[in-house]
């Protein structure tokens, strides 16, 4: 089963690649990461969504808190909780294509965000579910890049992940 | 306050720290390192001949004691060289610090001359590593890599620091911390009062219950609890191999080893058990064999100071995460104020089971079919003349299984051998570093003509700091263990297992200034080994040459359950 794992760490040279390391080292699967700094500028957050059965996921936030820089793991996807990814995706837009893309935009909320006369560069925000969804619509002749943010979370409700 | 260069610093901190020994190797990036070291005498340095010997020596000193090994060594290289002596500390949970220096800080990334990342090569097989950027951290770095790597489940930890970070020409004021606080580190100190309950009400209801004990009862020092918890209740213990003398090997409650060579009775009676109480330790496949055949009937109650060590390949039925001499004291507690008592015709019933395993099998070997010394002998000979008590550091291989299960350890920490990485050239240096630390207690390194030319050079350094160890050296002209693998997994091709060219030990020796002895025939073995053993003062080799052919026996079945066992090389369980 697919797991969003958010971990707390250490805003410290070396903290993301041990995270990474532990992820390979004990043959862990990572389908996607984001880290970037929180408010509290000593710490950063990540979000690891990864795929693994029950005992699998307990070992990786097991393993995830016996690192010194990790503060905090929780692993969002036992709760209620928000999930959210960003993708910027560069289409051919030739034709009668150009209001195609725009139409499938709209419906996925999506926005253009650059155009020259032949492509359009699409930006939108969902669960990755709803990415993938927007991407088959449009099938895959006219797409030229396609770039994704990987998947943050929060838990939904008072709950908070903080030191 | 004083002013302390980064190198003054490092040494000083290592003084306030307790140290009185380090091993090491310098190098151009440890240079003012080193000329700080010169100029005090109370951090001692030992010089080893290889920086792997370094490593080993500060780990063996981490196991008969407790407390956390030192080693330094310089960049590149010197780092690389204590890459197996790191990981061998890891996978056993050992306590140590080791110091590599590295290229000056503005050249990290060029690939400067000896320049290599350390920290990204020892990060999977430390506990933690530091990099100091800053000279006046020193001091607060070394303080947190003693405290993180003695606390909680212990293992090694590396500082990489950089050539300018030691430069005698930068001073600042020097104190060293006394305490220390990691917002994200903070081993358990106690067990969950509840899940200790519940544990010890299984404990009392069962009727085949197995007390099976790993390493974390010696690094965590709670030995005496352990016999206190097993006495109390009469149920028989096992001990992994990092275990043994965790539990007295000569006592009655005791069944031997358990696992790939465990004996026949505690492998039987871990199968057929209905409760398996495990104390620090790990579940390790050399200890489980088939995991989905392990134990069919039995609940398992699990302590352990590191939880993901907890269910990671056998789900515990009772999980409790604490030290183990804490969480085994309360249980004492517990049981002795429960009205409950354990079922005595059960555990009658139980112990005359065991007894008839024991009967069977009990550590038997051959003797009668060869003209040859057994190694088996030898080992019971070592501990008869030792009288069970000396501190044994082992190499990795047949005679490792052998010094595991015909040598009684009646006492923890006095069974050193690399259990987790099984590393070969291990027992020299770890005999080294013990016997530096106890002058007044016999230190033996058992190994084999394989193992110990993976670190004969630490000869050397025996003579310059006058290390009087006994080397018993179980020569089989091969590799054992992949020898007895070869025989029986691959119809004995022997391939690249037998030992050719061998040099003759007893000159070398003696050329190294040490005393060699030679024993082919078992009639000579005992007055051999008491007149080595009577040179107090000098480090004398056994070469002794024992059957090529021997195999270690019980060997467990791969992928079978715990009683599926080879006992001999025609009888299977």
């Amino acid at each position: 089963m697919r797991h969003i794992i958010s971990v707390l760490m250490e805003n410290e040279p070396g903290a993301l690649s041990r995270v990474v390391g532990l992820f390979s080292q004990r043959n862990f699967n990572i389908e996607s990461l984001t880290v970037a700094p929180t408010e509290d500028e000593t710490l950063s957050r990540l979000t690891v969504t990864t795929i693994g059965d029950d005992r699998v996921i307990e070992q990786i936030t097991k393993q995830l808190n016996k690192l010194i820089d990790v503060v905090k793991v929780v692993d969002l996807s036992e709760g209620e909780h928000i999930e959210r990814e960003l993708m910027m995706i560069k289409f051919k837009a030739n034709g009668q294509m150009r209001a195609e893309i725009k139409r499938t935009a709209d419906i996925f909320r999506g926005q253009i965000i650059d155009i020259t006369p032949n492509t359009y560069t699409v930006q939108l925000v969902g669960s990755s579910e709803k990415l993938d969804a927007f991407i088959t619509s449009l099938g895959n002749t006219c797409i030229m890049e396609v770039v994704r943010s990987g998947v943050s979370g929060i838990s939904r409700g008072e709950k908070v992940l903080a030191v | 306050m004083e002013l302390l260069s980064g190198a003054e610093m490092v040494v000083r901190a290592l003084r306030d720290e307790g140290v009185k020994y380090i091993y090491g190797y310098p190098g151009g990036a440890l240079l003012h390192v080193y000329d700080a070291l010169f100029q005090q005498n109370e951090v001692e340095h030992v010089l080893v001949r290889h920086e792997q010997a370094a490593t080993h020596m500060a780990d063996a000193y981490a196991r008969a004691t407790g407390k956390a090994g030192v080693a330094l060594v310089t960049s590149g290289p010197g780092a690389t060289n204590a890459v197996t002596g790191i990981a061998t500390a890891y996978m056993d949970s050992i306590p140590m610090v080791v110091i590599t220096g590295q290229v000056m800080s503005f050249l990290i990334g060029e690939d400067a001359f000896q320049e290599t990342d350390m920290l990204g090569i020892s990060r999977p097989i430390v506990k933690h590593n530091f990099s100091v950027t800053r000279a006046e951290d020193i001091p607060s770095i070394i303080k947190k890599a003693f405290y993180i790597a003695q606390t909680g489940r212990p293992g090694p930890v590396v500082i990489d620091i950089p050539k300018d970070m030691t430069a005698p020409t930068e001073r600042f004021p020097y104190e060293y911390p006394k305490s220390v606080k990691l917002r994200s580190y903070s081993p358990v100190t106690k067990g969950h009062s509840g899940q200790i309950r519940k544990a010890v009400d299984m404990l009392l209801a069962a009727k085949r219950p197995m007390i099976y004990t790993g390493g974390g009862v010696i690094m965590g020092d709670a030995s005496r609890e352990l016999i206190e918890l097993a006495h109390l209740l009469n149920y028989p213990v096992t001990n992994t191999l990092m275990g043994l003398g965790g539990f007295p090997g000569t006592d009655g409650q005791f069944v031997g080893m358990l696992g790939m060579h465990g004996s026949y009775e505690a492998n039987m009676a871990m199968h057929h058990s209905d409760l398996i109480l495990a104390v620090g330790a790990r579940f390790d496949d050399r200890v489980t064999n088939g995991v989905d055949k392990f134990c069919p009937t039995a609940r398992i109650v699990h302590i352990d100071i590191d939880p993901a060590s907890i269910s990671k390949t056998i789900q515990a039925d009772v999980p409790i995460v604490g030290p183990a001499k804490v969480v085994l004291d309360d249980m004492i507690q517990l049981v002795k104020e429960s009205k409950k008592r354990p079922d005595a015709e059960a555990i009658a019933a139980w112990w005359k089971q065991i007894d008839e395993w024991r009967a069977r099998h009990g550590g038997r070997y051959r003797t009668d079919d060869s003209e040859m010394m057994k190694p088996q002998q030898v080992i019971e000979m070592l501990c008869k003349v030792t009288e069970g008590d000396a501190y044994v550091c082992s190499d990795v291989g047949q005679h490792q299984m052998f010094a595991a299960q015909y040598y009684k350890y009646n006492k923890p920490n006095r069974w050193i051998n690399s259990g987790g990485l099984g590393t070969m050239g291990f027992g020299l240096p770890a005999a080294m570093g013990v016997k530096m630390n106890f002058p007044n207690e016999e230190v033996v390194c058992v190994t084999g003509e394989g193992s110990i030319q993976m670190n004969i050079q630490e000869l050397s350094t025996c003579k310059q700091y006058d290390i009087p160890v006994k080397i018993i050296c179980l020569n089989n002209q091969s590799l054992g263990m992949v020898r007895q693998w070869q025989d029986m997994n691959y119809e004995s091709r022997h391939s690249q297992s037998y030992m050719n060219s061998l040099p003759d030990f007893v000159k070398l020796v003696e050329s190294y200034g040490h005393v060699g002895i030679k024993v082919t025939k078992y009639s000579e073995l005992e007055s051999a080994m008491r007149e080595a053993f009577a040179m107090k003062d000098r480090l004398v080799f056994m070469d002794i040459m024992v059957d090529p052919f021997e195999h270690v026996y019980p060997m467990q079945v791969p992928r079978g359950s715990m009683r599926d066992m080879w006992l001999s090389k025609t009888e299977r369980t």
